[in-house]
């Protein structure tokens, strides 16, 4: 039950830059690749966010793959969809979080169950993101959603996520604005393609005061960006970065480029860099240097 | 209204097993809009249970198949029609076939699936706009409900997924949020989309509902 701030929270506390990696747990429970992968980068980035049966395709327990990242060392940011489990499991696992000492919490809520590897499983959306942010404040505060007192209270350090160039841009901001008042800490971001649409969400947020962590995702080549745009809910790779791909003598270099000289360009707009490395996990070092 | 279709004829056939003798129940209300269990799907069904060797001891169209008195005393006007058959096959929504079970003992079998509530948009186009939740929101969302035009079912605005104002499980579905936004924004009443909804009272309605008005 600790409340020592994690170091995302104290450096973003202290208006330091910080970078933040997604590396995807695996499917069944050899989790040596996810530790390695983890481990090289906990010099590199700040924390890592573990995704909670991303895409809706089902892998190991996140609450479990973050431990094992806490156990070897490295800081993970526990990522909490309302896909698959409902108010009780939700309570339990954030319980849970916080009696192992995993304080980062990414509350998300969650890609639909027909882009997944489940698609005949029933959805559960119990709760959304506002309510589950709320469900966090609730617990922190010593009870659980029916008014029952908890043994031992929890802490969170909660984040939610944006997606800065979706449309209209005015009704997500209204959901940012309750995400904030709901208890966000940090934003991160869906993958940012476009800074001008960026410079929009930092002068649009500002007034809410909460720190901003841009997604910057790491593409290698025009088919698998065709594949995002797709298939991943909530991503479009612009025509001219996909042409761009499309003529590199060597696209998975120049996707190393594109995420180089997006990071550099959404940097003046955020509080930090997301990464997704998409499996790449070996050029994320590049990308932070790139933004020294 | 119901919205209710067809199984696969080989499905109701195989369902049918060695039954050879069939009563036909049909319903004039939701199934008969939907052409899926009216007169004419009826005889048809008829028709090709006779073609696939099966004898069809009669049928009936009841005027509401999720009528249990109805249903009850319609069926006993055509008893020995029923009685002749090894199997009565219900082409009605679930409600319907289970008014049949309940006053037949013998076999029956589902000729339908039935899908939603729905709205007939125009004819032979329906869409669901309520999933009787128990617990209606639509004053406070611009009587667009989210609950079902949200294929999430949230309550507190658009998912991650949404752009252009569309659905991230089809882009050719708009989004309900975004749909309510416009609404709203009509109204000039847009602060309200601060206001946070708390968590669904899902034991409202409990499971299976039931409502007994008192005299």
């Amino acid at each position: 039950m600790t409340t020592t701030p994690t170091n995302l929270e104290l450096k973003l506390a202290r208006d330091e830059f910080v970078l933040t990696a997604e590396v995807c747990p695996p499917k069944g429970i050899d989790c040596s690749e996810f530790i390695k992968w983890s481990k090289g980068l906990s010099g590199v980035v700040d924390a890592i966010n573990v995704t909670d049966n991303q895409g809706a395709n089902m892998r190991i327990s996140p609450l479990a793959a973050s431990l094992i990242l806490l156990r070897e060392g490295v800081e993970p940011v526990f990522q909490v969809t309302c896909r698959d489990r409902n108010r009780l499991a939700l309570q339990s696992d954030l319980l849970g979080a916080a009696a192992l000492g995993i304080r980062n919490i990414l509350v998300l809520t969650g890609d639909h169950i027909s882009f997944g590897d489940h698609k005949e499983g029933k959805a559960v959306f119990d709760l959304d993101s506002i309510q589950l942010l709320d469900t966090l404040k609730v617990l922190e505060g010593g009870f659980d959603l029916s008014g029952k007192e908890l043994a031992g209270i929890p802490s969170f350090f909660a984040g939610a996520a944006a997606a800065p160039e979706a449309e209209p841009f005015e009704l997500t901001l209204y959901k940012l604005r309750k995400k904030a008042a709901a208890g966000a800490k940090f934003f991160q971001t869906q993958a940012v393609f476009r800074p001008e649409k960026m410079a929009r969400f930092s002068e649009a947020t500002a007034p809410i005061g909460i720190k901003v962590i841009t997604g910057v995702l790491l593409l290698k080549s025009a088919a698998m960006a065709r594949y995002i745009n797709n298939n991943i809910p909530g991503l479009r790779v612009p025509d001219e970065i996909i042409a761009e791909l499309e003529q590199a003598a060597n696209p998975a270099e120049t996707g190393v480029e594109i995420a180089c000289r997006l990071a550099k360009a959404l940097k003046p707009y955020s509080d930090g860099i997301h990464i997704m490395a998409m499996g790449r996990e070996e050029v994320i070092p590049e990308i932070a240097q790139a933004l020294k | 209204m119901i919205i209710s279709r067809q199984k696969p004829f080989e499905t109701i056939l195989a369902a049918l097993g060695d039954s050879r003798s069939v009563f036909i129940v049909g319903c004039a209300k939701c199934a008969t809009v939907c052409k899926s269990g009216g007169e004419e799907e009826v005889w048809q069904m008829q028709e090709a249970l006779t073609s696939a060797g099966r004898e069809v001891t009669g049928s009936i169209i009841i005027d509401e198949a999720c009528h249990m008195l109805r249903v009850s005393r319609d069926l006993r006007s055509k008893q020995q029609m029923v009685d002749d058959a090894d199997a009565l096959l219900v082409m009605a929504c679930g409600a319907g076939i289970q008014s049949v079970s309940a006053a037949i003992p013998g076999k029956t079998l589902a000729a339908l699936d039935s899908m939603f509530l729905g709205n007939i948009k125009r004819f032979g186009h329906f869409e669901q706009k309520c999933s009787l939740c128990g617990d209606c929101i639509l004053t406070e969302t611009a009587g667009i409900c989210p609950v079902t035009a949200c294929s999430k079912g949230l309550l507190n605005g658009p998912c991650g997924g949404m752009d252009e104002g569309r659905c991230e499980t089809d882009p050719e579905v708009e989004c309900a949020w975004a749909q309510i936004f416009v609404r709203m924004k009509e109204s000039g009443d847009t602060l309200s989309l601060l206001n946070p909804s708390p968590p669904k009272n899902y034991s409202k309605v409990p499971k299976p509902g039931k409502l007994k008005l008192s005299k």
